[in-house]
C-alpha cells in the first residue's frame, strides 16, 4: 500500500478545514472546520502508523487522543457558541469580539 | 505508629488542601463552619508537626525522616520525595504553628471585602505550599510547591489589601496600593524563580551521563555535589538559584518588593509572609545552593555577606526614615534576614545554626510585631506614627506586648532573638578556612553596629507610638484593649519568644547534629 | 526513637568544686536566688494589682527571701570558704560550642549577691513608701524586679553569655524606670538616650565575648582566667583586643568618660531607681566585669592597662568637678557617683583587684544611703533643686543626720567605710607607680568632700526657700536610711589591713579568686601616711565647703543660686588664707567645672546630637533617595518599560478569532515553505 493517496486525502481535508476556519462567520460551522482538520491529522498519524508498523501503535494511541480532545473541545466550544447566542442573538464570529484588549 | 511514618509528612502538607476543599464546598453563608473547619484543619497539621517532631530521632537529627520516595514523573525523573532532617524540622512546626495562630486571630478580624471563606480557603491553600517546601527532596516539587505559595498571597494582598493609593516616586502615577503591592510582589519572585528554575533544570541535565541516570533527587544530588560543583556552567547555576533565593529572602538590593507587599498585605497575610514565606529563600541556601554546589557556594560568600551587612545598615536606616509604622515593621525584616543571611554566608555549623534559629525567631518575634500593628491599625484606622501616641495609655495591654516584643526584636539577650544575632556574629568572626577573614571580621563589626541601630529605630518607634500622652484626635474615643481571640493568637508567641530565649536547645537541639554534618559533607573537614 | 521531651530536658549539670573550699546546700542550690525574682515578676504582673501594697509585697519578700540567703552564703564565706560553680547546657552547637546558664559561689559573687539583695530590699521598702499615690505603683515593682533579677544573673553568670543576658537586662530594666513618667517626652527620651549609650558600648562587650568564645572554645570566666594564669598562646595574642573590647563594654555601663552623659539623664527616675541602679549596683556592673576578667588584666593584656587608668582618671576628676555646679541634688549625687565609679575602675585598671571591689562594696552603701535621703527631701519639697531647699535640718532630722553619714561616708572621714576604701585605691595607685594619678585621686577626694559639704549646707542648712511646709518622711522611708547609715558607717572596718573576722583573714581574702592567685597588692598594715593625706585633703574639702557655704548665713536669704557672683562678697574678706582658698575654689569651679560643663552640653553631647541628626539625615538620604528613587526607580522602569511596550503590542489584539487563526495559517505555510526550500 502506497502512502501518498492517504496523505493527498488528508492534505485535502486539512485545507478544506482551513478554509472553513478562516472564511465562515457562523461559530458552528467554524467549530466543524476544525473537527475537520483535526480529523485530517488523523489520518495522517493512522496511515504512518500503518507504514512504520510501530510496536507500541503510538499512531492510534495518538489518534484517540486527538478524538478524545476534539469532543471536549467540540462540547465546550458548542456550550460557549450557546450562551453567546443566547445573550447576543447572533452567531456570527465577526461581532465576537470581546476578547480584545 | 507505623503509618506515621509513611504517611505523615503526606498528611502535614496536604491536609490543608482537603481542607481547603471543604471550605469551598459549603456555602458562602456559613461563616461558623467554614472557621472551624480551617481551626480544626490546622490544629491538625500542626499536632501531626509536633507529633514528627516528638518522634524524631534527635540522634540521627543529620538523616532525612519519614521518608517517602515514590515514582511521580518518571520520563524525567521527578519523584514524590519528602522528609525531614534537623534543619526542616523546626520550620515545618513553625509554619503549623503561625498558621493556626493566624486562624485563630482572623476569628473576628475580616479586612474588607470580608469574605472569609475565600480568605480561610486560601490560609490553607498557603499552609500546602509552605509545609511542602519545607518537606520537599525533589527540585519538582521544590519548585511547585515554592511557585504554589505565590498565589493565595498574591490573591490575599490584592483583594485584601490596602484600600488607599499612592503617588510612585519620580513617575507620579497614581496606583492603588494593594494591586501595586501584589503585582510587585508576584513578578519579583517569578522573576527569580525563573532563574532558579534554569539552575534547577541545569542541574538535572547534568546530574548524570544517560538520560535515565538523570535525577531530581536533593540527596542524590548532594551526593554528587563534588561533581557538579566542578563543573564549567556551575558558576552560572549557583547565579540562577542565589536569584530565585535572594529574591525570596529578601535581600539587598531585591528587597523592594517587601515592604510595599507587606505594608499593603492585610494583617494575617502580612504575618504569613514575614513568618514563613521569607524563610523559603534562606532555607532555600541552606537545603539547596550550599550543599549542591560548595565550591560556587564559597566563590560567593563573601558576595553574600557584603549584601547581608548592607542590608542589616540599609534595612536599620530606612527604618529611621518611616512614618508608616507597619512599614517599619517591614524594613526591619531586611535587616534581620541580613542577619540570617551573614549567618549563611559564614558556611560553618555556628553561622548556619545562627540562620536558622534566626529565622525561627525573625518568624514568631516579627509575625507578632505584624499581629500588633495590624490590630493597632484596626483600632486607630491610620499607621501613621505621628499621629499615634500614648498608646500604652490607651490601651495597656496591647501597648505592653508591643514594648516587650520590640524588646525581643532588637535582640535582647533572653529572648529568642538574641541567638541569632550572636552567633551569626560569632561564625563570622570565624568563616570558612579559605574565606576572607578582614572581610567577614568588618562584616561583624558593622553587623553589631546594626544592633544598635536596630535598637534605636524600635525604641524611637516604641516612644512615638507607645509613650507620651495621647493626641487630642482620640480624646473622645473609646478603644477596647486586646480581645480574647488577640491574646489567643498572642501569648503562644509571646512563650514561644521566651522558651527559645531561656533554652535555645528547642532549636539547636534537632539543628546542630544536622547543621554539622551538612558542613562536613560540603568543606569536607 | 528518643522522646523529643526527653531529649529536650536533657540537662548536664556539672560542678567544679576544690577541696579547699566547702559547697554544701546553699552553694548548690544557689540558683534559687538567680530564678525566684522571675517568679516574682510573673506574680507581680498577674496578681500585683488585686494585692495590698500593689505587688510590693511581692518583690520585698523575694529580695527579703534572697537577703537571707546571701547572708548565710556570706556568713560561709567568712567562716569556711564557698565555692561552687554550677551550670545548665542550654544549647550545644557542634562540638566544641556550649551555652550554658549556671550560677557561681565565690567571694565575689557572694559579696555581690548580698549587696544586690540587702541594699535592694531595703530600697524596695523605702519605695513602697516614696512610690505611694503613683499612677503605676505595680507596674513598677514589676519592672524594679526585673532589674533585681536581672541582677542577680549578671553576677551570678559563670560565663561571659550569660553576663551579657544580665546585663542587657538591666539595661531593660533601666530604660523602663528611667523612663517611668514616660507621659512627658523628656523621661522616654533619657530612658532611651541610656540604653542607646549602652547598646554602643555593648559592640565591645559582644564582640570582645565571642573573641573569647572562639579563641579559647569557651565563655567561661573560670577557664578564661586560667589561661590567662597560664599565658596561653592562643589567648595572648589577642589578649589585647579582648582587654581592650571588654572594658569598651563596661565604660558604657559604667559610665566612663565619655559615655558617663547617659547616667545624669537617668536622674529621671524615680528616686529609688536612681538609689539602686543608678549608685549601688547596675552601674557597678562594669567594675564587676573588670573584677571577673581580672587575671586578663593582669597577666596579658597589660599593655592596655595605662589606658583604662587614663579614661578612669579623667572619669573620676572631670565628673567631681561637675558635681560642683549641679542645682539639682540627684544630679550633684549622679554626677558623684560618676566620679566614684572612676575610682572603683582606676582601682581595677591599676591593678589593686581588692582595693577596686572593696569601695564598690562600701560605695553601694552610702550612695544608696544619700540617693534616699535626697529622695526623701525630694518627697518633702516636691523639688529636685536645692535652690528650693535650705534650712531642712530642723524639719527632718533622720534625714539630715543618715544624710551627713553618708556624706561623710564618701568624702572619706576616718572612721566612715569610704575613708578605708579610698585609702586602699590610694595605697594601691601608690604601690603600682602611678603617682600622678594618685595625686589627682586625692585632688578628687578634696572635690568629693567639697561638693557633699556644699549639697549639705545648700539643702539643710540656712533658710527654707520652697513652697510649703516640710514634714519628715514617714518611718517606712527613715527606718531604711538609718539602717544604711549604720552599715555605711561601719562596713569600712571590714578590710583594715591586718584586722581579721572570722578565721579567714578580712575582705581581701574573702574574695580571693580560687583559680588564679591574685597579684594585686596587700598590705598587712594600715598605711597611715597614706591615710593622712587623704583624710587631709577630705577635711580641706570639707573646711572649703564650709567657707563658702557656710559662713555667708546672712545672704542667705537672698541667694537662689550659688554661682559666682555669690563669691564676690566673700572675696572682699580680710582672711589671705581665704582668699587663696577661695581663689583655688574659683580656679576649680569658675574655668574647669565651666568649661567641662561646657565640653559636656556642647561637645559630647552635641557629637551625640549631631550624630542622631546625621543618623536621621542619612536615613532620609537612604529611604528617600536611594531606595525608593534609586533602587525602586530601576524596577519601576522596567515595569513601565514593559507596560508600554505591550500598550502598543496590544493593538496587534483585534478580538477577532478568524484574524488570529489567518495569522497562524499563514505563518505555518511559511514554515512549510522554509522546509522546503531550506530544509
Amino acid at each position: 500500500m502506497t502512502l501518498a493517496p492517504v496523505l493527498v486525502l488528508a492534505a485535502l481535508l486539512f485545507s478544506l478545514g482551513v478554509y472553513g476556519l478562516l472564511a465562515r462567520r457562523n461559530a458552528v460551522l467554524v467549530l466543524l472546520a476544525i473537527e475537520l482538520m483535526l480529523n485530517a491529522v488523523n489520518i495522517n498519524l493512522v496511515a504512518f502508523e500503518a507504514m512504520l508498523q510501530d510496536s507500541l501503535a503510538t499512531g492510534q494511541v495518538f489518534a484517540i487522543f486527538v478524538i478524545t480532545v476534539a469532543a471536549a473541545e467540540v462540547g465546550i466550544g458548542l456550550a460557549i457558541v450557546l450562551l453567546i447566542f443566547r445573550n447576543r442573538a447572533t452567531a456570527n464570529v465577526d461581532e465576537f469580539s470581546l476578547m480584545k484588549w | 505508629m507505623e503509618w506515621f511514618d509513611t504517611w505523615g509528612l503526606s498528611l502535614i502538607v496536604f491536609l490543608p488542601l482537603v481542607g481547603a476543599l471543604l471550605v469551598v464546598l459549603l456555602p458562602r453563608e456559613q461563616e461558623e463552619s467554614h472557621k472551624w473547619i480551617s481551626l480544626i484543619t490546622t490544629g491538625i497539621v500542626l499536632i501531626l508537626s509536633v507529633v514528627a517532631a516528638a518522634n524524631f530521632d534527635f540522634g540521627a537529627a543529620k538523616s532525612f525522616q519519614y521518608e517517602v520516595n515514590e515514582s511521580w514523573i518518571s520520563a524525567i525523573g521527578a519523584n514524590y520525595h519528602v522528609g525531614v532532617d534537623g534543619i526542616s524540622l523546626p520550620l515545618l512546626v513553625l509554619s503549623g504553628f503561625v498558621t493556626l495562630l493566624s486562624v485563630i486571630y482572623s476569628w473576628n478580624h475580616w479586612e474588607e471585602p470580608r469574605n472569609p471563606k475565600a480568605f480561610l480557603a486560601l490560609m490553607l491553600v498557603l499552609l500546602t505550599g509552605m509545609n511542602g517546601t519545607f518537606v520537599a527532596l525533589d527540585l519538582v516539587l521544590f519548585f511547585i510547591f515554592f511557585e504554589l505559595v505565590l498565589l493565595p498571597m498574591y490573591f490575599m494582598i490584592g483583594i485584601w489589601g490596602d484600600k488607599s493609593e499612592r503617588v510612585l516616586p519620580v513617575f507620579g502615577k497614581t496606583v492603588s496600593v494593594r494591586l501595586y503591592a501584589a503585582i510587585k510582589f508576584f513578578l519579583f519572585t517569578l522573576f527569580g524563580s525563573a532563574f532558579m528554575l534554569l539552575g534547577f533544570l541545569a542541574l538535572y541535565l547534568n546530574s548524570a551521563d544517560t538520560v535515565a541516570g538523570r535525577t531530581f533527587d536533593i540527596p542524590a544530588l548532594i551526593a554528587r555535589a563534588p561533581e557538579l560543583t566542578m563543573l564549567p556552567v556551575a558558576g552560572w547555576i549557583f547565579a540562577g538559584l542565589f536569584l530565585g533565593f535572594a529574591v525570596k529572602v529578601p535581600m539587598f538590593p531585591f528587597h523592594t518588593w517587601l515592604p510595599d507587599a507587606h505594608t499593603a498585605a492585610p494583617t494575617v497575610g502580612s504575618v504569613l509572609l514575614a513568618a514563613i514565606l521569607l524563610k523559603l529563600g534562606s532555607y532555600g541556601f541552606i537545603r539547596i545552593a550550599i550543599p549542591i554546589l560548595p565550591e560556587q557556594a564559597k566563590q560567593w560568600a563573601p558576595v553574600i555577606a557584603v549584601l547581608a551587612v548592607i542590608g542589616i545598615i540599609y534595612g536599620a536606616l530606612a527604618c529611621l526614615a518611616q512614618t508608616d509604622m507597619k512599614r517599619l515593621i517591614a524594613f526591619s525584616s531586611v535587616g534581620h534576614m541580613g542577619f540570617v543571611m551573614l549567618g549563611i554566608a559564614t558556611l560553618t555549623d555556628v553561622g548556619i545554626n545562627a540562620a536558622i534559629i534566626g529565622m525561627v525567631a525573625h518568624g514568631v518575634i516579627t509575625g507578632l510585631l505584624f499581629f500588633l500593628a495590624g490590630s493597632m491599625s484596626h483600632r486607630y484606622h491610620t499607621r501613621d506614627m505621628d499621629r499615634l501616641g500614648g498608646n500604652q495609655k490607651l490601651m495597656p495591654m496591647l501597648g505592653g506586648i508591643l514594648a516587650f516584643t520590640a524588646m525581643a526584636s532588637l535582640g535582647l539577650p533572653g529572648l529568642a532573638g538574641f541567638w541569632g544575632e550572636f552567633m551569626a556574629l560569632l561564625g563570622s568572626y570565624s568563616p570558612l578556612d579559605g574565606l576572607s577573614l578582614g572581610l567577614f571580621r568588618t562584616a561583624m563589626v558593622i553587623g553589631a553596629v546594626g544592633t544598635v541601630l536596630t535598637a534605636g529605630y524600635l525604641l524611637w518607634m516604641l516612644q512615638k507610638v507607645n509613650l507620651g500622652e495621647p493626641k487630642a484626635e482620640w480624646d473622645d474615643q473609646k478603644f477596647h484593649d486586646a480581645d480574647k481571640f488577640e491574646l489567643a493568637a498572642w501569648v503562644p508567641l509571646i512563650v514561644t519568644i521566651i522558651a527559645i530565649g531561656v533554652y535555645p536547645k528547642i532549636v539547636f537541639g534537632a539543628t546542630t547534629e544536622a547543621v554539622e554534618a551538612l558542613v562536613k559533607t560540603a568543606f569536607g573537614g | 526513637m528518643t522522646n523529643f521531651l526527653l531529649a529536650a530536658a536533657e540537662e548536664e549539670v556539672h560542678s567544679a568544686v576544690e577541696a579547699a573550699y566547702t559547697s554544701g546546700f546553699w552553694a548548690e542550690y544557689a540558683w534559687i536566688m538567680l530564678v525566684i525574682p522571675w517568679i516574682a515578676v510573673l506574680g507581680i504582673i498577674f496578681f500585683g494589682k488585686r494585692m495590698k501594697y500593689l505587688g510590693a509585697e511581692i518583690a520585698i519578700g523575694m529580695l527579703a527571701f534572697n537577703t537571707i540567703w546571701a547572708s548565710i552564703l556570706f556568713i560561709l564565706n567568712i567562716t569556711k570558704g564557698v565555692v561552687y560553680e554550677g551550670a545548665v547546657t542550654i544549647a550545644e552547637i557542634g562540638s566544641n560550642l556550649i551555652f550554658e546558664l549556671g550560677w557561681v559561689v565565690d567571694g565575689l559573687s557572694i559579696m555581690m549577691y548580698f549587696v544586690v539583695s540587702f541594699v535592694g530590699l531595703v530600697i524596695f521598702i523605702y519605695a513602697v513608701g516614696y512610690m505611694k499615690g503613683d499612677v503605676r505603683v505595680t507596674w513598677f515593682f514589676a519592672s524594679f524586679t526585673i532589674f533585681a533579677g536581672s541582677m542577680l544573673v549578671l553576677v551570678g553568670a559563670p560565663n561571659l553569655v550569660q553576663l551579657i543576658i544580665g546585663w542587657e537586662g538591666v539595661g531593660v530594666a533601666s530604660y523602663l524606670l528611667i523612663g517611668h513618667y514616660w507621659e512627658q517626652k523628656e523621661n522616654s527620651s533619657a530612658g532611651m538616650k541610656a540604653f542607646f549609650t549602652n547598646k554602643v558600648a555593648d559592640i565591645g562587650l559582644i564582640i570582645g565575648a565571642i573573641m573569647v568564645g572562639v579563641t579559647l572554645g569557651t565563655f567561661k570566666f573560670s577557664e578564661l582566667s586560667n589561661a590567662a594564669a597560664e599565658h596561653a598562646d592562643s589567648l595572648a595574642l589577642v589578649a589585647g583586643m579582648i582587654g581592650a573590647l571588654l572594658f569598651f563594654g563596661a565604660m558604657g555601663k559604667s559610665a566612663q568618660f565619655p559615655f558617663h552623659i547617659w547616667l545624669p539623664d537617668a536622674m529621671a527616675g524615680p528616686t529609688p531607681v536612681s538609689a539602686l541602679m543608678h549608685a549601688a549596683t547596675m552601674v557597678t556592673a562594669g567594675v564587676y566585669l573588670m573584677a571577673r576578667t581580672f587575671p586578663l588584666y593582669q597577666n596579658l593584656a597589660e599593655d592596655i592597662r595605662p589606658w583604662m587608668v587614663a579614661i578612669a582618671t579623667i572619669t573620676l576628676f572631670a565628673m567631681g568637678l561637675l558635681a560642683l555646679v549641679a542645682d539639682d541634688i540627684k544630679k550633684v549625687l549622679a554626677y558623684s557617683t560618676v566620679s566614684q565609679l572612676g575610682y572603683m575602675m582606676v582601682a581595677v585598671a591599676a591593678g589593686g583587684y581588692t582595693a577596686g571591689v572593696f569601695h564598690l562594696f562600701t560605695h553601694a552603701f552610702f550612695k544608696a544611703l544619700l540617693f534616699l535621703g535626697a529622695g526623701s527631701v525630694i518627697h518633702a519639697v516636691h523639688s529636685n533643686n536645692m535652690s528650693d531647699m535650705g534650712g531642712l535640718r530642723k524639719d527632718m532630722p533622720r534625714t539630715y543626720w543618715t544624710f551627713v553619714i553618708g556624706s561623710a561616708a564618701l568624702a572619706g572621714i576616718i572612721p566612715f567605710s569610704g575613708f578605708w576604701s579610698k585609702d586602699e585605691i590610694l595605697v594601691t595607685l601608690g604601690h603600682e607607680g602611678y603617682t600622678a594619678v594618685m595625686w589627682i585621686a586625692i585632688a578628687g577626694a578634696f572635690i568629693t568632700a567639697f561638693y557633699m559639704t556644699r549639697a549639705i549646707m545648700l539643702t539643710f542648712h540656712g533658710s527654707y526657700k520652697g513652697h510649703g511646709h516640710p514634714h519628715e518622711s514617714e518611718p517606712v522611708m527613715t527606718v531604711p536610711l538609718i539602717i544604711l547609715a549604720g552599715f555605711a558607717a561601719v562596713v569600712g572596718f571590714l578590710n583594715i589591713p591586718g584586722v581579721e573576722f572570722g578565721g579567714r583573714g578580712n575582705f581581701t581574702q574573702w574574695l580571693g579568686m580560687r583559680e588564679v592567685v591574685m597579684g594585686d597588692h596587700h598590705p598587712t598594715a594600715p598605711d597611715w601616711g597614706m591615710a593622712a593625706i587623704g583624710l587631709g585633703a577630705a577635711l580641706l574639702g570639707v573646711l572649703a565647703g564650709l567657707a563658702l557655704f557656710a559662713r555667708d548665713k546672712a545672704t542667705q536669704q537672698e541667694r537662689d543660686k550659688f554661682e559666682i557672683p555669690a563669691l564676690y562678697p566673700l572675696l572682699r574678706r580680710k582672711y589671705y588664707m581665704d582668699d587663696a582658698a577661695l581663689g583655688l575654689v574659683w580656679l576649680i569651679k569658675a574655668p574647669f567645672a565651666r568649661a567641662i560643663d561646657w565640653i559636656n552640653d556642647y561637645i559630647i553631647d552635641g557629637v551625640v546630637n549631631t550624630m542622631g541628626f546625621l543618623t536621621a539625615g542619612l536615613a532620609q538620604l537612604v529611604y528617600g533617595g536611594l531606595d525608593q528613587r534609586g533602587i525602586d526607580l530601576g524596577f519601576n522602569a522596567f515595569a513601565y518599560a514593559s507596560g508600554g511596550s505591550g500598550e502598543r503590542l496590544r493593538r496587534l489584539q483585534t478580538g477577532r478569532v478568524q484574524q488570529y487563526a489567518s495569522v497562524f495559517v499563514g505563518a505555518a505555510v511559511m514554515f512549510v515553505i522554509g522546509f522546503v526550500i531550506f530544509g
